[in-house]
């Protein structure tokens, strides 16, 4: 094991109270400091359940998960292992709980005893990381669906994480909702460190992580950077997922006869291909 | 059946502090046996309008038109209006509510007073629609169900009420690409095979693009674009300044317009597009 590695998952199985077959099986992964780690998968794939084992909601069947070190096995740590790794959720209406902004922020903190004059610093800190510094003492329910999760983002913000966990936190937003989200988290990973998890259903997304796994039938079936993952689209779709649409055309391409690059993810690598390819004599 | 919007405006709690106007002014025409995308950003009125459409929500001013009848006229029966007009709302699944999924299906169609057999041949014609086989899933709690299956369980209860013009509020939303997918040809079969008209709204331009006939832009309480989205995605920068976007593939024509390649002003396809590349690299390899 990487002593640095923020998230170490050994050998780990999970089973649901009475269902016949496990939920994840055999997963071995770890999430390397400071990195941005997609997590991709259908619905029923297990990525949702790796997610909660990783912030110690829920407890291996079989194997390891150390957070930072702590073994999430171990009960008396389970609030320390919740403030290493927070956790964003889908639906911004089911995770924000005061009645105003700065107040949601500081409900963490409030539960582990954080001094008042430190916690007043934090959040003040928290909301300018999101850049919703403006809305202080506005009430969360006045806020559109990406202003509401950077938000929640700064409640976990707050508690200085080394790692916050995504999950589908962007499946309830409008486009510019997503990017506001996406930009904001992206942003905490460069400047601030922290490792990101990110588990979501959108390929677009996954596309700007430094790391993608797919997860299928409770097992990582891919893994690897995007430019590896992606360009394998008859696998991809076998494991009921889609293509970033750029790769997707360079797949239709390349199987029309142009020697075009296989791993293009973007708007912007496309054009440069074309570029390329067309002043070829 | 048609729906004709006149200059509908709608103000929620007037009088009070709280005082919003959520849309201004709208007029539109909704034609028999159309496939509308309805888009525009989180509070762009999108919901406020569709709500209108079967009288769940009474216009502040302005009228909503049925077949020609003002559907808040004292002689109106709002109830054969709902019937026509069937509302599929975000994450229907959290209304189902019966034991059984055919129970479930089967709400709707009692509530009209129809025999026991009408309703069971109407329960059965609305799990075929949405894929769910009746003597599979007709006993199972709607609680064994998978997302993607809820999600068609759901819509199938609307089905049921036979409406003839069918209006989905992000119908997709939270289901991962297959359930998507189902979803999206099970709509396009409703419209197809039995002429359905379709109001879907939608975020993902993607699946507007693939899908719908008319695309029509909200935008502060009021129509923004209205139009095919061919006309509708050559407007890149302006969909963007109001927090949406085009399809990728748009995006693509675009940036290769700039670039002085020859590409159709409003390709937004993603077969344009592959034709449009092997053409220009085509003619450098010729």
């Amino acid at each position: 094991m990487d002593q640095s590695d923020k998230i170490v998952v050994q050998g780990v199985c999970y089973t649901y109270q009475d269902a016949p077959d496990a939920a994840l099986c055999g997963v071995d992964l770890s999430v390397h400091a400071g990195e941005f780690l997609a997590v991709l998968g259908h619905n029923g794939s297990g990525k949702s359940t790796l997610a909660k084992l990783m912030n110690a909601l829920y407890v291996p069947t079989e194997g390891h998960i150390w957070v930072v070190g702590m073994d999430t096995r171990n009960d008396a740590l389970v609030y320390d292992i919740r403030q290493h790794a927070g956790m964003v959720f889908q639906n911004p209406d089911n995770q924000l709980v005061a009645t105003v902004v700065e107040e949601d922020v500081a409900f963490g903190m409030e539960n582990i005893g954080v001094p008042p004059a430190q916690m007043r610093i934090r959040v003040d800190e928290a909301l300018r990381a999101v850049n919703m510094q403006d809305f202080r003492t506005a009430a969360p329910h006045m806020l559109s669906g990406g202003q509401k999760q950077r938000v929640a983002i700064a409640g976990v913000l707050a508690m200085q994480p080394d790692v916050i966990i995504l999950d589908e936190s962007t499946a309830m937003l409008d486009p510019a909702g997503r990017r506001e989200v996406l930009q904001t988290v992206r942003r905490l990973q460069r400047e601030k460190g922290i490792t990101i998890v990110w588990i979501t259903h959108y390929m677009d997304e996954a596309a700007q992580a430094d790391r993608v796994i797919v997860m299928n039938e409770g097992r990582i079936a891919l893994s690897g950077t995007p430019r590896e993952v992606f360009p394998q689209v008859e696998r991809l779709r076998e494991l009921r997922l889609d293509v970033p649409p750029m790769t997707e055309l360079a797949h239709d391409l390349a199987a029309a006869g142009v020697p075009v690059r296989a791993d293009v993810l973007t708007v912007e690598e496309m054009v440069e291909e074309v570029c390329r390819l067309s002043s070829k004599t | 059946m048609s729906i004709v919007i006149e200059n509908l405006t709608h103000t929620y709690m007037p009088g009070s502090p709280f005082q919003a106007t959520a849309i201004h002014g709208v007029s539109l025409t909704i034609r028999d046996g159309e496939f509308i995308g309805l888009i525009g950003h989180t509070g762009s009125g999108k919901s406020t309008l569709i709500q209108h459409l079967n009288g769940l929500l009474r216009p502040s001013s302005g009228r909503v038109l049925i077949d020609g009848k003002d559907l808040f006229a004292k002689d109106t029966d709002k109830r054969e209006a709902r019937r026509k007009v069937g509302l599929v709302f975000q994450y229907p699944e959290n209304q189902l509510f019966e034991e059984t999924v055919a129970a479930d299906i089967a709400f709707g169609p009692k509530n009209l007073g129809l025999s026991p057999e009408e309703v069971d041949a109407r329960v059965r014609d609305a799990c075929a629609q949405v894929r769910l086989d009746y003597d599979t899933f007709k006993d199972r709690s709607v609680f064994e169900l998978s997302g993607g299956q809820m999600r068609r369980a759901a819509i199938a209860g609307v089905l049921a009420m036979q409406p003839q013009t069918l209006i989905l509020d992000e119908p997709c939303a939270g289901l991962d690409p297959r359930g998507r997918d189902e979803i999206l040809g099970l709509v396009r079969e409703l419209h197809q095979t039995r002429g359905t008209t379709v109001v879907m709204v939608s975020h993902s331009m993607d699946d507007v693009a693939a899908l719908v006939g008319r695309v029509i832009v909200m935008n502060r309480g009021q129509v923004a674009m209205d139009g095919t989205p061919r006309e509708v995605f050559r407007q890149g920068e302006a969909l963007r300044a109001m927090g949406l976007d085009v399809p990728e593939a748009a995006r693509l024509a675009a940036r290769l317009r700039e670039k002085g390649f020859d590409v159709p002003q409003d390709a937004y396809l993603h077969g344009e597009l592959l034709e449009a590349v092997k053409r220009i690299v085509g003619g450098a390899h010729a």
